[in-house]
């Protein structure tokens, strides 16, 4: 029994080295896309719940270890040599369970202080409180709201909303209100950090931030997904997050405001599109970017920069093929949704002008 | 009168077991009606797979997807886990501790009535409009909104074989406490039967909070209340809450039992006494104490905030000290033994380092804050089935083979049990660890497809082949068990020679009445002690005589059809006229049944002393 303990002891303290940790880190690293992963942290939430996971892995990993080491020397030591053998009835030894006892509850300490601390300082929302002269935040304030298969990010302090792709400065904390408007859905950017979930009777608050660097290898764009069962098409309700530099996020608002009145559609047939639009789609679908009509009025996303997005309906590639297919059969792709059956069947060569109009919504030229 | 089953006709065997009171005949009952429920939840698992194996698969659509998800879920937990533990419960229990039957021979025929018919109801949704499709979570607001019946299918099933559940953990306990033969103290208790205590203690407490969820649910769904309708004040945080109370226990209901199963495999073939004995007495119950603190670790991203999240956390890290304690006995349990790897056993070794790997990640999901990471992913999936399928699932299999001499007097075959065995263990690997990175890939779980150009892929490719190792790996199982019925090889008392505790003392299957003189226990593993000593059996704490016997009653079946028949009572009243007589109807049939069963006397029969004494020549002649 000595041997084997001392073999234990060994391994308790070997795993205690860097080594392991640095492999763990090198064996997780380089799994999944650097859009979408957890694994390939691009943000500082991430990243700390990222060296979180590292170190309860270590010492997770140096737990089986232990077990497997014993097991293996037990399983293979103390096979049934002779069929008439009878072992020793040995009852139990104070030593060794007391060593078991106190030496996870020594480990699970080392965990639980970092966890105590990251669990508070990723709730620390107190810079959503202070307000300024104007009663605005100095901060970044999103409000995210979740509906049945899209994704609403309205911008209060500058007044505009966008739906689909939320637009955010890199290098900076932006603070999240989410909540859902008809069931329970969950906010996710994995490689961004952990999600929130948006409920129907509160207002959950959080912080992330965009890390400039990590957001450049993942090409701007981060893959956000809903991560609580909603409905048929709960694994289709999928967002974008487009990461830009402060500057270049201040344009993007400044053109987003300048969208005072809908935009007028260029070509003939765009604007055919844009009648279209005005007498079949505007009730749900707004192309101002103004926070002014009330929620409940805001039925479907809104589409003032729709030209600029990377998908259609959140999941089909950008292109006005995909448009006209959305648009002629919803329900196809995805199933369950709330806009299949709101207007009229459109032609062929009418869901050709309201394509063509909605693709030239744009706000970055 | 003989007790060994004489040669009956079919009628006759269905009417003894549709009206059956015998603890060994409801082990059966269960073991049937669960293992039915464990193969459909095994093939809606393996739709699931099939639709996942590759991107924007259209194998079932998504709807559909959702409901099979669902009812994977309910029927693996509700269906399948519960009533084939219980089985074992009924099977094993009343003999380890010496006892002629549980306390309440009539309830404990109620309890598996209510969880059969429970379950038939559940999955009655099927054919009637569409299977919930909320998950086995079942969240209000979703759940609310659901426009099928599915959800009414859930609520009402659930409460129904809830019922059985509690009435069976209610039963278990007053056994444990009252029925205990001569010398068998607490302490003195097999870990086996220890498990079946503080697992009903724990139904005891965690079902009731079920019970009221789904009350409300149903109140909400069929009789216009508002619960948990947030645009008439009402409250879907309550339900998790609700949900989560009973949930997290329930994880503990399931794995309890499997720790006391393997206990008992691994002191036998091992043949070794247990390592640590009051140790593991002690970390059982304090598993089952700290199961009630830690439910809001489900939570953690429902934005109960920092406080709750952390208190919740630590709470929840505690659990692995109890857990390790049991994983390092069992380890000792083994550590200077003589070790024979029989399939009961294998099953044993191979739960440690799979169990050890679910039970890591366990802490992982209990640190807050990276838990926001893990919550709803396929890393959850991928833990919970690790501790689900290698805890609960391997002492399933562990315990049907250790247990089938003495239910079945026949053994199942140990080269079939083997390829059992080991096609599950890699299915099972292949099948599972690769979720936990698919998870951290940025799976999400109940997701009923996939894009291409994620990276889930690959993963989502071996994690449907391990699955079909596993569905290959039941069918073997199956095989083993027609062949080994069909054969019918009886064997003695002991069949794996190295039975430690009281039931491996009484013939296979036992008669009746389990025991003709209750046991003298004289300590732990009392029949090893005996063995040790040199004598062939226990010596009886008794002489001879009458045993009091109850009788059968077809009362639990019709009392149970009541409320059956009412649940569709009430699931349709709102849409039809013949709704609520319906409901009348079924709840007059049970109400009746109730009153026959409080006002006629049945005082049950006795064996007589000569009788016993004729059975022991039978005996002598038959074998």
């Amino acid at each position: 029994m000595k041997v084997g303990f001392k073999l234990a002891m060994k391994m308790l303290a070997k795993w205690r080295l860097l080594s392991l940790f640095a492999l763990i880190a090198l064996v997780l690293s380089g799994c999944g896309k650097p859009y979408l992963s957890a694994l390939r942290p691009a943000g500082e939430v991430a990243q700390s719940q990222y060296e979180l996971m590292l170190l309860s892995t270590a010492i997770m990993v140096g737990v089986i270890a232990v077990v497997t080491i014993i097991f293996i020397y037990v399983v293979i030591k103390f096979r049934r040599k002779n069929d008439n053998e009878i072992p020793k009835q040995v009852e139990g030894s104070h030593k060794l369970e007391i060593l078991w006892t106190v030496i996870p509850i020594l480990l699970l300490l080392i965990l639980a202080v970092p966890t105590v601390a990251q669990t508070f300082k990723l709730a620390d929302v107190s810079p959503m409180d202070k307000k300024n002269a104007d009663g605005k935040t100095d901060a970044l304030v999103v409000n995210v709201r979740a509906s049945l298969y899209w994704w609403e990010f309205e911008y209060p302090n500058e007044g505009i909303i966008t739906s689909q792709e939320m637009v955010v400065p890199t290098d900076e904390k932006v603070y999240f209100n989410l909540k859902a408007s008809d069931v329970k859905h969950s906010f996710w950017i994995p490689a961004i950090g952990g999600k929130m979930d948006t409920n129907t009777e509160n207002v959950n608050k959080f912080w992330l931030e965009f890390d400039s660097k990590a957001a450049d290898e993942a090409g701007g764009l981060f893959y956000g997904k809903c991560a609580e069962l909603c409905g048929p098409s709960h694994a289709l309700m999928d967002f974008k997050v487009k990461t830009l530099p402060r500057d270049e996020f201040d344009q993007w608002v400044a053109s987003m405001k300048a969208v005072k009145e809908p935009a007028k559609a260029e070509t003939a047939s765009a604007q055919q599109g844009q009648e279209i639009f005005n007498n079949s789609c505007i009730g749900c679908h707004a192309v101002t970017p103004a926070n002014t009509a009330p929620e409940a009025a805001r039925v479907g996303p809104n589409l003032t920069n729709f030209g600029d997005r990377s998908r259609v309906a959140g999941i089909l590639d950008h292109s006005a093929e995909n448009v006209k297919k959305w648009i002629e059969d919803p329900e196809a792709y995805k199933p369950g949704n709330k806009m299949t059956g709101k207007y009229p069947q459109l032609s062929s060569e009418e869901l050709d002008a309201v394509a063509e109009y909605l693709m030239g919504l744009k706000v970055q030229k | 009168m003989s007790t060994y089953a004489q040669k009956k006709g079919f009628g006759a065997t269905l009417w003894d077991y549709l009206t059956t009171v015998d603890h060994k005949k409801i082990a059966i009952l269960y073991l049937i009606a669960g293992g039915f429920f464990f193969l459909l939840g095994g093939l809606e698992a393996l739709f699931i797979r099939i639709q996942l194996a590759v991107p924007n698969n259209d194998f079932v659509s998504a709807g559909f997807y959702n409901e099979i998800l669902t009812m994977h879920g309910t029927t693996m937990i509700f269906l399948a886990a519960m009533p084939l533990v219980f089985a074992f419960m009924n099977a094993v229990m009343p003999l380890q501790i010496g006892a002629r039957d549980v306390a309440f021979p009539f309830l404990n025929s109620l309890g598996f009535w209510l969880f059969f018919f429970g379950g038939v109801f559940l999955n009655l949704s099927w054919f009637l409009g569409g299977a919930p499709d909320a998950g086995w979570t079942s969240y209000a607001s979703l759940s609310l909104t659901s426009t099928t019946h599915g959800i009414d299918f859930y609520a009402l099933g659930l409460q129904i074989s809830g019922m059985g559940t509690l009435i069976g953990g209610i039963n278990f306990l007053v056994t444990i406490i009252n029925m205990r033969a001569p010398g068998m103290t607490y302490m003195r208790m097999p870990m086996f039967t220890w498990a079946t205590f503080v697992t009903s203690a724990l139904i005891l407490f965690a079902f009731p909070p079920l019970t009221v969820g789904l009350f409300l649910l149903i109140f909400d769904r069929m009789f216009g209340s508002n619960f948990f309708n947030v645009a008439n004040g009402g409250n879907t945080i309550i339900w998790e809450h609700l949900f989560w109370i009973f949930g997290h226990p329930e994880v503990y209901i399931l794995i309890l039992p499997a720790f006391g199963i393997f206990s008992e495999i691994f002191a036998i073939f091992s043949r070794k006494r247990l390592f640590g004995y009051s140790s593991m007495v002690f970390a059982t119950i304090l598993i089952g104490f700290l199961g009630f603190m830690v439910w809001a670790h489900h939570m953690f991203t429902t934005g109960l905030g920092p406080i709750a999240n952390a208190i919740f956390a630590v709470a929840t890290m505690a659990i692995a000290v109890p857990t390790g304690i049991k994983i390092f006995n069992w380890l000792f349990t083994m550590w200077g033994g003589s070790i024979k790897f029989s399939t009961p056993m294998l099953w044993a070794v191979a739960f440690i380092p799979s169990f050890v790997a679910g039970g890591v990640t366990g802490v992982m999901l209990a640190t807050a804050a990276a838990d926001y990471q893990y919550h709803d992913t396929y890393f959850v999936v991928a833990h919970f089935h690790y501790v689900i399928v290698g805890g609960v699932v391997f002492a399933l299999f562990a315990g049907a083979h250790l247990y089938w001499p003495k239910m079945f007097g026949t053994m199942l075959n140990e080269t079939l049990g083997k390829i059992t065995f080991w096609l599950f263990l890699i299915g099972f690997h292949l099948t599972f660890f690769i979720q936990h990175f698919l998870g951290l890939m940025g799976m999400p779980r109940r997701i009923f497809t996939f894009l291409p150009g994620q990276g889930l892929e690959t993963g989502n490719l071996v994690s449907s082949i391990g699955a079909a190792l596993m569905g290959v790996a039941v069918l073997v199982l199956l095989v083993n068990v027609v062949t080994t019925t069909v054969k019918n090889e009886k064997v003695g008392n002991d069949p794996w020679g190295d039975g430690r505790t009281l039931e491996w003392a009484i013939a296979s299957p036992p008669p009746f009445y389990n025991f003709k003189q209750l046991p003298l226990v004289r300590g732990l593993d009392a029949y090893w002690l005996e063995k040790m000593e040199g004598k062939k059996g226990m010596t009886p704490a008794e002489p001879i005589g009458d045993i009091h016997m109850p009788n059968n009653s077809f009362i639990p079946f019709v009392l149970v059809l009541g409320l059956f028949i009412a649940a569709f009572g009430t699931m349709y009243h709102a849409e039809t006229s013949w709704g609520l007589p319906v409901l009348i109807l079924g709840m007059a049939v049970t109400l009746g049944a109730m009153f026959v069963r409080s006002i006629k006397d049945d005082h049950g029969f006795h064996i007589h002393k000569e009788d016993l004494i004729d059975d022991d020549k039978d005996k002598g002649v038959k074998a």
